[in-house]
């Protein structure tokens, strides 16, 4: 094998977030309009690897992937040892916004999945004016708690095993070997409390049920891509928030819950139309 | 199928050392079909049929054999390829003492899901 390096940059940034100073790990390639890309609940910016490595997604965008705050290679805020992380809408909807503005982002293109599926809604719901157009991955309105959230975070059960053994059932069946086990490598990676604290926006927090009807797509074009195989965001959710907003949704075919980090190629045969539409776009 | 839950187990080496620290004994109920699993340093040593009187175990599965069926296909439907999967949709009922289930979640979940192996032959 040659030695090689990716034309993914990673560098840090420094900025104030939620009132408090941030060092944030930032990555990106590509050149373009910008396509802010959110990953899911206890892991991080590594689940876009393959669209950051895509010349045909490249060629047209600047792909910007974060790690949130607590996440990947980016650090919890000063105090964090006196708190339990626990993610709030309020939180997510500002850290967004805040992030786009300190890169200076031109309405970006947001694409998030999971609770960065469900925050794009929200994002549609109270920001349509800032973005470019919303792309939610494995998007629904609420999903409610399938199991004791506590055991995700307690001294006498292994944090990254347990968190991998709950999301290990979302990725599909025929989900590429090495894909899947990578996938759930990031989630062995999270550190303790932290799937736990997404996941307090993920089944309470960030409902947003009572608030699907006021999505207005013609501020905002919102599309939306979930796998057939995700029982936590499922088809059906998916479907019920396009039907109540007009936003364009296509069911993956073999995918789950992690559709650019489960089977990156196959995610990015339904991203690239996404993509082209949102090309198209005026303005 | 559950018959051939030890020797599937006990042939799969990584299986087994992921399971090392196991030491329990759980229930899988199909239907009303009851059977207890002895998993020791993450081998099935054994697999009990009912009926019991008094089964001692730390945890149980339970759910309708064609649910069960579904679940051990080689490619199961969508919506019975995962135990999480089949309790949020309520087809599955999972009690008892959970630590054991929960702090090997990656094992328990493979171990249950080897008759797809046998099924593949």
């Amino acid at each position: 094998m040659n030695p090689h390096f990716e034309p993914i940059t990673g560098r840090y940034l420094h900025l104030e977030l939620l009132g408090k100073p941030h060092r944030l790990y930032v990555e990106e390639a590509g050149q373009g309009m910008p396509l802010l890309c959110l990953h899911t609940a206890g892991s991080d910016a590594r689940q876009y690897r393959g669209v950051l490595n895509d010349a045909r997604v490249t060629k047209n965008f600047r792909v910007i992937a974060f790690d949130m705050p607590w996440h990947g290679k980016s650090s919890p805020p000063d105090d964090w040892q006196d708190a339990d992380y626990k993610l709030t809408s309020r939180d997510y909807v500002r850290m967004i916004v805040e992030v786009a503005d300190a890169l200076e982002l031109d309405k970006p293109t947001v694409m998030g999945c999971s609770i960065g599926g469900r925050i794009v809604l929200h994002l549609a719901h109270e920001f349509p004016q800032r973005f470019r157009a919303l792309i939610g991955l494995e998007s629904a309105a609420h999903t409610d708690a399938y199991y004791d959230l506590a055991w995700l975070d307690r001294p006498d059960v292994h944090g990254g095993m347990v968190c991998a053994g709950v999301v290990s059932g979302l990725i599909a069946p025929m989900a590429p070997t090495v894909e899947r086990w990578e996938t759930l490598w990031h989630y062995m990676q999270s550190g303790p409390g932290v799937f736990k604290g997404d996941l307090h926006f993920y089944m309470i927090d960030g409902d947003i049920r009572d608030r699907v009807d006021k999505i207005n797509i013609k501020r905002c074009p919102l599309f939306l891509l979930t796998g057939e195989y995700d029982y936590s965001c499922t088809s059906e959710g998916t479907l019920e928030i396009a039907k109540r907003t007009g936003a364009q949704a296509t069911i993956m075919e073999g995918l789950g819950h992690f559709p650019m980090s489960e089977s990156p190629d196959k995610f990015l045969s339904y991203l690239l139309p996404v993509l082209e539409k949102i090309c198209a776009l005026k303005g | 199928m559950i018959d051939k839950i030890a020797n599937l187990v006990n042939a799969d080496i990584r299986l087994v050392q992921r399971g090392r620290f196991v030491d329990t004994t759980f229930l899988i109920a199909v239907d009303d079909d009851c059977t207890l699993v002895r998993v020791q340093d993450g081998r099935v040593t054994k697999v009990t049929p009912g009926p019991f009187i008094t089964p001692n175990y730390s945890f149980a599965l339970r759910a309708s054999r064609s649910v069960w069926e579904k679940f051990w296909r080689p490619l199961p439907p969508i919506g019975y390829t995962d135990v999480f999967a089949l309790v949020k949709s309520r087809q599955m009922r999972l009690e008892g003492d959970l630590h054991p289930f929960m702090a090997n979640l990656l094992y328990f979940k493979d171990v249950l899901a080897t008759p797809r192996k046998e099924a593949r032959r």
